[in-house]
């Protein structure tokens, strides 16, 4: 296509005064290919830097003149990689927290080392003949090393702390603040009256284990979020802008305003929400509202971003969210579900509820029962101390994110990008999964659907005529074409095309264009598309067809106990055979956005805990409704957005890999946790006791760190089972990278 | 016990040049890729062309 491309929204500057341009790129898959696409653009007059992140696979370019955006791209498309220009403001935040949690965990880790090097030269000197003077020295060392190092590498944990009581809760943050300040405080007073007992190690040391936590916890959330990006990238939405002089210019969506006129060519996926200015087509709303058959368009109708156009050309002029109102009731609906939703209370946090007042609690009334026993008031106030450092929560806080980083990681290979931090939990106390049908348990493109005895050749030719078609059907059939596209060839406007081959007529269209007659074989609810090559006839339909293993996923989610139900914008005869194929015998149909809702509030009503899965505009707001939910990656943005977590692929077994996931991680945390509850069972009557040592307290503290952190690693093994099923979907992620492209 | 007052910050001075080293490393955005830091090193890009193997990747097997 020769129509100028506009990515200059893309465009910004760099720290040294260079254009500079991000970009996702699909199709790396080795080494090889830093190299190649690096040089490639570095060979561009103009270019200064090309540096391809492999881990995220963007490559960030920068140039002084010469260039532009759209020659990058083109260069990479010479290459045989498809890119997109990226636009990434909330995930450069994320980088820049997670290089702050990393500098963090790089003062903490100093000092801990540095600190446990005076502490076990002062413990094992305390069994022998260390003199006071040097002791005190190494006190007064490790107090200049953690003071310091606690207030820089303690920040997150204060700022999380502060917020937290400010709006009136407890986290586990509140107690490891109060915990590490008066360990500190303590020691630094211990140190200055010559006392042969300091707490900095373990003060320190817990902020390194958290710090371990909170960073690789962040680390993959970040990962699954670039993946994501990139695949919303990469779907390079476009749009024909009409400019001043009448000439379309493509520009990405984002760059669209009201008032703007677009053009959407014929089989093209409508970019903008808007109303028809001019020409006459039909549109395939699946996308939006579930609904399979075509709306014919005229004059002034509204359309919404993701319908298929049909044949005729449109001109469109883009209208702001507001003014339409499919989209309107959709946005109101979905700021009442998120209302509605309430935060959901993560485990970790309930747990802190219970657990902090506790804490403190219990080393109040140790401190008071040992001076009631007669001790001095120093002694009582160590042994609180005591009690507190060794109940602070490094197990308890660890326990979770753990489990969090080896969970999200198995998902991530199989193909389930995690959105929100909480998702494991709310997904593994699921009793109910509500599925929408169109897009969401069928493929999100139609396929063919050949009738019994179909003659491959005949549909291979079929296929070669229909790539000189325009329809929007025709591309489910140029699929199977075996060579190139046919020449001479001409179309009969609304009937079909036709062309010579091999000396005989060939027609691909309608029934009576060419003359056939359809065949009973064929599903109720395909479109007919006729094929005649000379005398051979062959009529085949084109229907949503299921993902290829919905009917075991569906099978295996009933065998776990899960209630499977179906919500359909679609019409009943088309969701009927559906729910038939796949064995569900709750599927409702013709549902309106608000219909979905009060059919999840009803199940919610039922005390059900409700997975939603569904892709269209028109789920949006049952996603948001529901306890947890789920959207394959083809789906409507704004969909996705509200959605938990996104699954990449044609099939839908990532769904049943994500309720596993789930009720093993939730396990593995309820263990975790019960280990940290069990750790100060028998820790904490010794610290009333008065037995615990600075080095009790920093061996306790380690090892119960170091258990559940290996508890949770068991997280990151699949089963026997689940592994053979895994192992043919491994190429699920590229799959759905060149699928999101057709 | 005197060696002690010189050994000690001696040791602390090793550790905080460790620390920069460390600050230093990730400014320079060396744990940005981690994945391609361990692939970069087999490319033999800072050979001179005549150094190189004949034939590089071909571009070919991308059009997927």
């Amino acid at each position: 296509m020769s129509e100028a491309i506009d990515y200059s929204i893309f465009v910004g500057t760099s720290e040294d005064g260079l254009a500079q341009m991000s970009l996702a790129i699909d199709g790396i898959d080795c080494a090889a290919c830093i190299g190649e696409i690096e040089n490639g653009v570095k060979a561009l007059p103009g270019v200064v830097r090309a540096r391809l992140n492999y881990s995220t696979h963007r490559l960030t370019v920068a140039w002084s003149e010469g260039t532009s955006p759209d020659r990058v791209v083109g260069q990479l498309e010479a290459l045989g990689y498809r890119a997109h220009p990226f636009a990434g403001r909330a995930e450069e935040s994320e980088a820049r927290h997670a290089r702050w949690l990393l500098r963090c965990l790089g003062v903490a880790g100093f000092a801990a080392m540095n600190i446990m090097l005076l502490s076990v030269s002062v413990w094992s000197g305390n069994v022998t003949d260390i003199t006071p003077e040097t002791r005190d020295f190494f006190h007064w060392i490790s107090a200049l090393i953690a003071l310091p190092a606690a207030a820089y590498a303690g920040q997150p944990f204060f700022q999380s702390a502060v917020r937290a009581i400010r709006s009136g809760r407890l986290n586990m943050d509140v107690p490891i603040t109060i915990g590490v300040t008066l360990a500190l405080g303590m020691s630094v007073l211990e140190t200055a009256m010559s006392q042969p007992h300091a707490y900095f190690d373990s003060a320190i040391m817990l902020l390194f284990f958290l710090l371990a936590g909170r960073y690789l916890d962040h680390e993959a959330r970040r990962r699954t979020r670039a993946t994501a990006g990139n695949i919303a990238a990469l779907r390079g939405e476009m749009a024909h802008r009409i400019g001043a002089d009448g000439v379309p210019v493509l520009v990405p969506v984002q760059a669209l305003q009201p008032g703007d006129t677009i053009l959407i060519h014929p089989g093209e996926r409508v970019a903008a929400d808007g109303v028809v200015a001019s020409g006459l087509s039909a549109v395939d709303e699946s996308l939006v509202t579930g609904e399979t058959l075509p709306r014919a368009l005229k004059a002034g109708d509204h359309v919404y971003a993701g319908s298929l156009n049909g044949e005729g050309a449109l001109h469109l002029t883009v209208t702001a969210g507001g003014e339409n109102t499919l989209v309107d009731d959709v946005q109101r609906l979905l700021d009442g579900a998120l209302a509605e939703k309430g935060a959901y209370v993560r485990l970790a946090d309930r747990v802190a509820r219970l657990y902090a007042p506790m804490v403190h609690l219990t080393a109040l009334v140790s401190a008071i029962g040992w001076l009631l026993a007669g001790s001095g008031l120093h002694d009582a106030v160590m042994i609180a101390v005591a009690v507190l450092i060794i109940t602070c929560p490094c197990a308890l806080a660890l326990a979770v994110p753990a489990v969090q980083v080896t969970a999200t990681g198995r998902l991530f290979r199989a193909g389930m990008l995690i959105n929100a931090g909480d998702m494991l939990e709310r997904l593994a106390a699921v009793d109910t999964v509500v599925f929408d049908k169109t897009g969401t348990l069928t493929l999100p493109e139609p396929a063919l659907a050949l009738p019994s005895g179909a003659d491959p050749d005949l549909v291979a030719l079929a296929g070669r005529l229909a790539l000189s078609s325009r329809h929007p059907l025709a591309g489910v059939i140029a699929a199977r074409a075996k060579g190139p596209a046919l020449e001479h060839v001409t179309e009969v406007s609304g009937q079909g095309i036709e062309a010579i081959i091999e000396g005989r007529r060939a027609r691909l269209g309608s029934l009576s264009f060419c003359e056939a007659v359809a065949p009973a074989d064929l599903p109720a609810d395909a479109s007919l598309i006729a094929f005649r090559h000379g005398e051979k006839v062959l009529v085949m339909g084109v229907a949503q067809a299921l993902r290829p293993d919905a009917c075991e996923v569906v099978a295996e989610l009933k065998a776990r106990g899960l209630d499977v139900r179906i919500l359909s914008g679609d019409r009943p005869a088309a969701v009927a055979p559906v729910a038939v194929a796949l064995g569900i015998a709750q599927a409702e149909a013709g549902l309106k956005p608000a219909d979905k809702i009060a059919a999840l509030d009803a199940l919610k009503a039922e005390g059900r805990r409700v997975l939603m899965v569904g892709d269209g505009l028109n789920d949006a707001p049952a996603l948001a409704a529901a306890a947890v939910s789920l959207s394959p990656a083809t789906g409507a943005a704004v969909t996705q957005a509200h959605a938990d977590a996104v699954f990449l692929g044609r099939r839908l077994w990532p769904v049943l890999a994500a309720v596993d996931g789930a009720r093993t991680a939730a396990r593995l945390m309820r263990q975790n946790l019960a280990i940290a509850v069990g750790y100060n069972i028998i820790a904490v009557p010794l610290a009333i006791a008065g037995f615990v040592t600075p080095l009790v307290a920093a061996l306790a503290m380690s090892g119960s760190s170091i258990l559940v952190t290996v508890n949770a690693l068991r997280a990151a093994r699949p089963g026997r089972k689940e592994e053979a099923v895994g192992d043919d979907s491994a190429t699920g992620e590229a799959g759905a990278l060149t699928e999101v492209a057709a | 016990m005197n060696v002690l007052v010189y050994l000690v910050p001696l040791a602390l001075l090793l550790g905080l040049g460790g620390l920069f080293a460390f600050l230093w490393s990730l400014k320079s955005g060396q744990y940005d890729d981690l994945d391609g830091a361990a692939v970069r090193v087999l490319s033999d890009d800072d050979l001179p062309d005549s150094a190189r193997p004949a034939s590089s990747a071909a571009p070919e097997r991308h059009h997927s």
